[in-house]
Formats: structure tokens, C-alpha cells, sequence
């Protein structure tokens, strides 16, 4: 029954299985839920809670707020799968716990060399019982400039 | 006619920590709510030790002349308690697959749920509501 050469080998020496590429929805609520209270006892505030699961999910985070009105772009999301068992209660206020899906996002802007300042939003529809989750990328001054540059090439 | 009227939790230790009345009650008076939830803590308990039935783990139904009171004890010892008008068919079912299932996505994963602490949370209101009159529709209570 154990002939096999793999089975001969020590545990730890035994290649890793390599197992499924989905997770439950479950088991991710809880840990995303684990998370977010963890990140609960290090701060005093709202804003820093956001800003630090933004920070969770982001590898650079020394972007300061653009001025530029022009070039904001949105992703909205009628469910988003971390908002799907929160219920935020009422003196906690806007918090949106999106915020760590917004650090994932400008993780990826800045690792792309599209410098932007990205935060998570509730927005209230109209006929719906629940609000919806913006998304909002603000892009960096320089990415704008850039930008503008690149057609006159 | 088979109707729910209320759903009680309570904690570990026997305190109340959520209730929600579907109907309109005679005495709906959240002291007596805490006394019945304490009571019926220590009677489960009390029963569970002085029954003849080996590994009985507590009451599950007390059925009276206006209402049954069905209860399920989750394997932490939390407790769910519904009243239900009697002979209503099906609570255990309910109580074990849908509410249980409500209060572990809406009340458990929500990161500012304290455990063993008062249930306030949005979601897990409003999908029980949705639950209930669900099954008040089905029942044609409801239209």
C-alpha cells in the first residue's frame, strides 16, 4: 500500500500538495472580519481604521492628497463581497470596510506607475434598501501630466 | 393557523441578547423578556442533568396552551429560542438551518459584534425580517 517512493519520504519532504485555488466565502468573512478588529485595537479614530486597512492591502503609501479635479475615476459595486456580512453601527458613521479592497487597488495603480489616491465610499441608490460601494481613484498630478504628454509623442 | 411570534438569543451565561417580537404581544415588556431568558437558561440546564433520556442535552420544545416555545442550543451554548403559535410545524428546521445559518454570516462575521454581547446589527435585522415574512407568506398570513 505505501510502495510508493513518495511515501517513503519524511513529511517535510514530501512536495506540497497543491491544493484548491478558491476559498470559501466563509472562511474569508471570518479572517477579513479578524482583520479589521485586530486593525480596531491598534487606532482612535475612524479615518485611521480606513487608512490602515487601505494600508493592509497597498505596498506604497507615501502618496500625498492630488489637487487635481479632473481625473477621477470610479468602480462601483452594487455588493461588494467584504461589505456582504458587515453591518457597520451607526456611531462609527461613513466607515466602509471596502477601504481594504481600495489599498488592493492602488496597490496594483502604483505598481503599475499610476500614482493615485484611492478610497472606498458608501453611496446611497435610490429604490434600494442597501447603499452601494464606490471605489474612487484620484490620479496623481504627475500620472495627469504624463498623460497629456503621451499623444503629442 | 401556524404563526411566529418571537425570536429570542441567549448567550452563555443566560442573558438576553437579542429579541424581536413579529407580532404585536400582550406584555411586551423587556423585563419579563430577561426573566424568561434567565429562567429558561437554568431550567435547560437543570433539565439536561435530571433527565432520564441518556445524553439529553437540554429542552428543545415546552408546548402550553397559547404558544410553543421551541429551543436550539448551538455547540457553544448559545441559545435560540422561538415561540411560535402552537403546533406550528417545522421551527426546529427552521431555527436549526436558516436562523442559525442568518446569525453565524450576519452576526459572526461582522467585525464589530462583540460575543456574548447585545446583537445590533443591521443586516442580521434585516434579513431575519425577510426570513419571517417569508415564511408567514407561505403560510398565507401574509400576502
Amino acid at each position: 500500500m505505501f510502495s510508493s517512493p513518495l511515501y517513503r519520504l519524511n513529511i517535510v519532504d514530501r512536495p506540497l500538495a497543491k491544493g484548491k485555488g478558491e476559498v470559501s466565502l466563509s472562511a474569508f468573512s471570518f479572517l477579513f472580519s479578524e482583520l479589521v478588529q485586530y486593525c480596531q485595537t491598534k487606532v482612535s479614530n475612524i479615518g485611521e481604521l480606513e487608512r490602515r486597512l487601505e494600508d493592509i492591502g497597498a505596498e506604497a503609501k507615501d502618496l500625498e492628497q492630488s489637487n487635481t479635479a479632473e481625473d477621477e475615476y470610479m468602480i462601483s459595486d452594487y455588493d461588494l463581497f467584504v461589505n456582504k456580512f458587515i453591518s457597520v453601527p451607526k456611531d462609527m458613521g461613513a466607515l466602509n470596510c471596502a477601504a481594504f479592497v481600495a489599498g488592493i487597488v492602488k496597490g496594483v495603480l502604483d505598481g503599475a506607475g499610476f500614482r493615485a489616491r484611492v478610497t472606498a465610499h458608501f453611496v446611497p441608490v435610490k429604490g434600494q434598501p442597501k447603499p452601494k460601494t464606490t471605489i474612487l481613484m484620484k490620479f496623481d498630478g504627475t500620472v495627469l501630466a504624463r498623460e497629456h504628454r503621451l499623444p503629442s509623442l | 393557523m401556524p404563526a411566529i411570534y418571537a425570536l429570542y438569543v441567549i448567550n452563555k451565561s443566560g442573558g438576553l441578547i437579542y429579541n424581536k417580537e413579529f407580532v404585536v404581544m400582550a406584555s411586551n415588556n423587556l423585563n419579563d423578556t430577561l426573566r424568561l431568558a434567565s429562567i429558561w437558561h437554568s431550567l435547560h440546564a437543570i433539565a439536561a442533568q435530571l433527565s432520564p433520556a441518556p445524553g439529553c442535552t437540554g429542552i428543545e420544545l415546552l408546548q402550553a396552551d397559547t404558544f410553543d416555545l421551541h429551543c436550539f442550543q448551538t455547540l457553544t451554548g448559545t441559545k435560540m429560542l422561538m415561540v411560535v403559535e402552537p403546533n406550528t410545524p417545522d421551527v426546529d428546521i427552521l431555527l436549526k438551518d436558516t436562523i442559525y445559518d442568518l446569525y453565524c454570516d450576519f452576526v459572526l462575521k461582522n467585525p464589530f459584534y462583540e460575543v456574548e454581547m447585545p446583537i445590533r446589527c443591521e443586516l442580521f435585522d434585516l434579513n431575519l425580517f425577510q426570513t419571517i415574512n417569508n415564511v408567514h407568506r407561505r403560510w398565507g398570513l401574509i400576502h
